[in-house]
């Protein structure tokens, strides 16, 4: 009672705001108990993260160990004529080299099509594609036998034109075809032309995740040799758990997955990379493997953020209103399949953006090349929709005499809307009142006259000249899909343990950074109204939580804590209500006490608990989707998130220089369940997005990478990162078990476009393409 | 493959002759980035770290002249006194790398890569900076513009160390400026270094990362010492 | 590999490293030698920070540092940061505003901000970032981590007075 009581009081009470430039946190839930959901409850691994105990995939070791390492095609697309290994095993040092014909089970994984070789055996169809892998006693052993293999490649002319990989010029380069998915939207009128049209098309580079703790595992044998246990950094223990046992001809019961610390994920974890061939290799020694990547490595053995090409034609009428979309989306896939297909499905149910548009005629593609492989990146195929569709909005904003805000708001989106999928918008979609109080978020000072060099472009370059640097303010406003789509069942499973007063939680939850281990806890002393909540290791010994991805496992794994929690205070309440002859519905849990609702008794739950054990699993599933129809129509998401973003940027436009000054934003989150860590989301999205718009992008030249290093892929460092000034926007989301919306992925989307509007706004140009380079501002349209 | 840890020049040079082959280092910015990711395969190596003299720096005043180590960091070419007598060789100090970076970096590690990009390198264009040079027989004094001689090339025999560098101090504005595509810790995408020698009415302008070496640009400078109306003046001396 | 050995001072204690490459870092004979993994590696090239140490009174990357050159440096690791196991102020500061996330970067940024905070006990909002922008964070976007150092700055200089 109590806590819907806490809940009528969100849904009416103050939003939580926090300044970035001051760090003043207003949490109205100060009143709420110690550690319990509402307050910024502190992460139980931040100390050991930061005294260096914490124990990272990377940090594992075992005794008598051997160090495996991988051998990968220098050729984006090749025949291979031929593997010597001979010259490897014959070094000193060397155990074991392994290729395609030591794979025991299937020769191929992948998420959704299973068209990815564990090791290349007759093609290889990216720069980068793994061949062997050896295991040695010393890294620097394992490098010298990766010298040693000699592969004869016939080199083939690489397919690295995604519109080539369309039109059928070229043969398909794998057996499943080169368009990996195809999928269109066909809605409304499809001939009518608005009173104001405006088009253009839109390019987004490939950005990588770049989380800082590398690929890295450690896999040990078991006796039999029938068996592996593996420690990993991943996303979705399960996931794995199942490619790795079928690539192994093992039993899944006999792959048993704990989750090594992961250093950071952002969808970059979700596909397998040196799993299998870190588990293949034990087998093979007999021994304990570790492998792990460097950081070169790191950006060919994972999967990367879709490069984009999306047309985008708006029609309104004159007073803004938007009548119809027009859209082709061309999303490289590069060479395995991965999350393409997905990716696409977000991409083109996203394209209207979050706005009512009743016509839409709308084509994807993703398609396959012989360039790096991409999947799943935090903001799913929205983030490259978002881009093309807010660009889109300013363009009709300017064509209709309106500001960007105006536009927007015209138009902005709201619960029982339409998408152009024909699915109702059941959600909360605050969408107005996300630009509103965006809007209302002041704006940073003017620039100093004598400002110090690092607070304009170019920083300690000395390179900006103060009367030359142009500010410009630019908007973008977003949607964005929670969990899984089309029909897929991604449910997550929790147990909670009660005894003595001390709760103890397992589930299957990869931890990657975002805070779940804290939520959980928050969950087990708000529902239970214990202080001490422990926590299992995470591994494959219980059920799956499903994938930490899609802003899902606060929804997810988070309803299924609540779930368990529950069952266990039920049981609690009956054996208390049996104690005292009273109607377990008359029970409450108050603080850290039992009390009843209608009468006296009050007692602690350490003392009602004391001498029993409850014991509980619970299973949260999400209500059902379904797959989209030929015209692209159904009901294939679960349910929506949206958000803001205003950003002020200083350009020094004859260098092509950029400083973001500030990003303001306010996000539908739904409820606050950690203000703490939902800022620290906030902040760390949108320098992700301000990556995308100005520094990150993995360069091709013929399939090859040309910037796999931190040297030459820039990420934002602390004198890039804006001042951030944050809104919550709390208006509780029905559907969701502790009414709060997944707030992962919406920080990074529209803060994107913003930026680069913000930096059309200075210079007058027409800046189509993310990231903006200084070429672009300099030289460009 | 041996390592030696030497303390002093002499050991250096030493362990040199005996194995011209071995690779010198000193903080191991530019090294250990090819080591570590496989580029090159180290056999013998002679560390310089220990070695103080290549630490230490003096400002001879009869030439009016800064003799800097070749191992001084450039986090101290960025501090008092040393940022007082050479302003651009700070502010190029200041924009090498990361603070960790520019804890270990030096001018030798600079000239003895002789990246085009490196940061240091028009500092000591533009000063016309002489490079000493030591091996077992005896010693040399080389222009910096004919030490640089191409992309990670430069006039170093292989017994020979670089001990220091000689740069003037001049009257009159000196600044380095270096665009790159981030506002800390970025490669040189280009860079220059302006120097107005205020006693001999010279104006010097070098550029980096333009070129397979650092250029001067030898009729600008010319233009510019004739153009006296805008020497001294603020928009020429303030970046 | 080399017969030969050498010794390293860390955390104030001396170890004897045997039969090491020649080429191995710093980092590599911390993590794989002598058991102090906290401190990380992410670019093996000088570009994050992940592995910053202390070596002779500096704030260095120690994947850049050729562990066999190392021999008579002082060598403070986050494991020596503080002797009984507790905390530092600077570690508990990131924890409670919200700097640590994946977790990664912490130890490296951990590190840095102590070099910090010795060498200028009050640093403005800039000199903060100017001494952090060597380590990268790709998770908090570096809001809590400015917060944490504010908050270790003002704690410190409250004591002070």
């Amino acid at each position: 009672m109590r806590e819907r009581q806490m809940r009528a009081d969100m849904a009416t009470s103050p939003n939580t705001t926090i300044s970035a430039s001051t760090g003043t946190t207003t949490d109205r839930s100060t009143r709420s108990r110690h550690g319990a959901l509402g307050t910024s409850a502190l992460r139980p691994d931040g100390l050991p993260k930061a005294q260096g105990r914490f124990a990272f995939s990377s940090d594992a070791w075992a005794d008598n160990m051997l160090w495996g390492a991988t051998l990968r095609s220098p050729h984006p697309y090749a025949r291979i004529v031929r593997i010597d290994t001979s010259g490897a095993l014959a070094i000193n040092g060397v155990s074991a080299v392994v290729t395609a014909d030591d794979v025991p089970g299937k020769l191929t994984y992948g998420l959704i099509a299973s068209d990815q070789p564990v090791f290349a055996r007759d093609y290889v169809r990216y720069a980068g594609e793994p061949v062997a892998a050896v295991a040695a006693d010393h890294p620097e052993t394992a490098r010298r036998a990766l010298e040693a293999i000699v592969v004869d490649y016939e080199v083939l002319t690489p397919l690295t034109d995604a519109e080539a990989a369309i039109d059928l010029t070229r043969a398909a380069i794998h057996p499943d075809g080169n368009v990996i998915r195809r999928q269109r939207i066909v809605r409304g009128d499809q001939h009518l032309v608005g009173e104001i049209v405006v088009e253009g098309t839109y390019e987004i580079g490939m950005q990588d995740q770049a989380f800082l703790g590398l690929e890295a595992a450690l896999a040990l044998p078991d006796d039999d040799g029938h068996g592996v246990e593996l420690f990993v950094a991943t996303q979705w223990l399960h996931e794995d758990q199942k490619q790795i046992a079928a690539c192994l001809n093992l039993d899944p019961s006999r792959v048993r997955l704990t989750l090594g610390g992961v250093g950071g994920a952002f969808g970059g974890r979700e596909d397998i990379s040196l799993q299998v061939h870190c588990c293949l290799l034990a087998l093979v020694t007999k021994r304990p493997i570790k492998m792990q990547y460097g950081r070169e490595e790191s950006f060919y053995g994972h999967i990367h953020r879709h490069p984009a090409t999306i047309f985008m034609r708006h029609h309104a009428d004159r007073d803004g209103t938007l009548r119809r979309v027009e859209s082709r989306l061309v999303l490289d896939g590069g060479a395995y399949a991965s999350t393409s297909s997905a990716v696409l499905i977000n991409a083109v149910t996203h394209v209207q953006g979050p706005y009512r548009c009743e016509n839409a005629t709308v084509d994807g593609y993703a398609v396959r090349t012989n360039n790096p492989p991409c999947g799943a990146m935090r903001g799913f195929g929205v983030v490259q929709a978002c881009f093309a569709h807010e660009s889109q909005m300013d363009k009709l904003a300017a064509a209709c005499g309106l500001s960007p805000v105006d536009i927007r708001l015209k138009n902005a989106m709201r619960t029982g809307d339409k998408l152009i999928t024909g699915q109702v918008v059941e959600s909360v979609a605050p969408v107005e009142r996300c630009i509103r109080e965006t809007a209302a978020l002041p704006m940073p000072e003017a620039l100093a006259v004598a400002p110090d060099p690092l607070e304009i472009p170019g920083g300690s370059g000395l390179t900006a000249q103060r009367a030359n640097i142009r500010r410009g303010v630019g908007w973008g406003v977003s949607i964005k899909n929670l969990m899984y789509s089309e029909g897929f069942d991604d449910y997550a499973t929790a147990r909670c343990h009660l005894a003595n007063g001390v709760a103890t939680l397992q589930f299957a939850t990869a931890e990657v950074g975002q805070g779940f281990v804290v939520l959980a806890q928050q969950i087990a002393r708000s529902v239970l109204g214990v202080d001490t909540v422990l926590l299992e290791p995470i591994s494959t010994d219980i059920g799956s939580a499903g994938s930490t991805s899609a802003s899902r496992q606060t929804w997810m794994s988070g309803g299924a804590v609540d779930g368990a929690c529950r069952l266990v205070r039920e049981r609690l309440f009956a054996a208390v209500a049996g104690q005292h002859g009273l109607d377990p519905l008359r029970l409450a849990i108050d603080g850290t006490d039992v009390v009843d609702t209608l009468g006296s008794l009050r007692i602690s739950v350490t003392d009602a608990s004391r001498g029993l054990s409850f014991d509980e699993t619970f299973e949260h599933h999400h209500r059902k989707t379904e797959e989209l129809d030929e015209n692209g129509q159904g009901n294939c998401h679960v349910a929506f998130a949206f958000v803001a973003h205003r950003a002020v940027v200083d350009v020094d436009p004859e260098l092509g220089l950029v400083k973001v000054v500030q990003v303001a934003t306010a996000q539908d989150v739904g409820r606050v369940l950690n203000p703490l860590a939902a800022i620290g989301q906030i902040e760390g999205g949108i320098a992700q997005g301000l990556g995308l718009a100005v520094m990150e992008e993995i360069v091709l030249r013929d399939g090859k990478m040309r910037n796999p290093s931190f040297t030459d892929y820039l990420l934002p460092t602390a004198l890039d990162a804006p001042d951030v000034i944050a809104t919550m926007i709390e208006e509780p989301e029905p559907q969701a078990p502790l009414g709060a919306k997944g707030i992962g992925e919406p920080p990074c989307i529209s803060v994107t476009p913003a930026i680069v509007a913000a930096i059309r706004a200075a210079t007058g140009r027409e800046l189509p393409r993310t990231p903006v380079r200084p070429y672009d501002i300099v030289f460009g349209p | 493959m041996s390592i030696t840890n030497a303390t002093t020049v002499d050991e250096a040079l030493a362990a040199l002759r005996a194995n011209p082959l071995a690779r010198l280092i000193q903080g191991g910015t530019d090294l250990m980035v090819e080591v570590n990711l496989n580029r090159t395969k180290i056999e013998d190596v002679v560390s310089l770290r220990r070695v103080a003299e290549l630490r230490r720096w003096h400002v001879d005043e009869e030439s009016n002249t800064l003799r800097l180590g070749a191992g001084v960091p450039y986090a101290e070419m960025e501090r008092a006194p040393l940022c007082d007598y050479v302003p651009a060789l700070a502010e190029a100090a200041r924009t090498v790398g990361s603070p960790q970076i520019r804890a270990a970096g030096s001018l030798g590690g600079n000239l003895g890569t002789c990246s085009p990009a490196g940061d240091g390198l028009p500092v000591v264009s533009a000063l016309d900076a002489v490079v000493h040079l030591r091996s077992h027989d005896g010693s040399r004094d080389v222009s910096v513009h004919d030490f640089m001689i191409g992309v990670k090339r430069n006039a170093r025999h292989t017994d020979e160390l670089i001990v220091a560098v000689t740069v003037p101090l001049v009257t009159g504005f000196q600044g380095y400026a270096k665009v790159g595509t981030r506002n800390a810790m970025v490669i040189s995408a280009a860079s220059a270094c302006l120097v107005h020698d205020a006693a001999a009415g010279a104006v010097r302008l070098a550029l980096g990362a333009v070129a397979p070496t650092v250029v001067r640009t030898r009729a600008a400078e010319a233009w510019l010492a004739s153009e006296t109306s805008l020497i001294g003046t603020p928009s020429v001396s303030e970046p | 590999m080399s017969n030969e050995f050498y010794r390293l001072r860390v955390n104030g204690v001396d170890h004897e490293i045997r039969d090491a490459w020649t080429g191995e870092s710093l980092l590599y004979v911390l993590r794989e030698r002598l058991g102090l993994p906290g401190t990380k590696g992410a670019c093996e090239q000088g570009e994050c920070g992940s592995c910053t140490v202390i070596m002779d009174g500096e704030a260095v990357c120690s994947c850049l540092v050729m562990a066999a050159t190392a021999v008579d440096a002082d060598i403070v690791t986050v494991e020596g940061l503080a002797n009984d196991g507790e905390p530092t102020d600077v570690q508990q500061s990131f924890v409670n505003a919200g700097g640590v996330q994946c977790g990664f970067c912490t130890p490296g940024l951990i590190v840095a901000v102590h070099h910090l905070l010795d060498r200028n006990p009050t640093p403005t909002d800039l000199e903060v970032k100017e001494a952090i922008s060597g380590n990268i964070c790709r998770c908090t976007g570096y809001g809590r981590i400015f917060e944490a150092v504010r908050q270790v700055r003002d704690a410190r200089a409250a004591d002070a007075s």
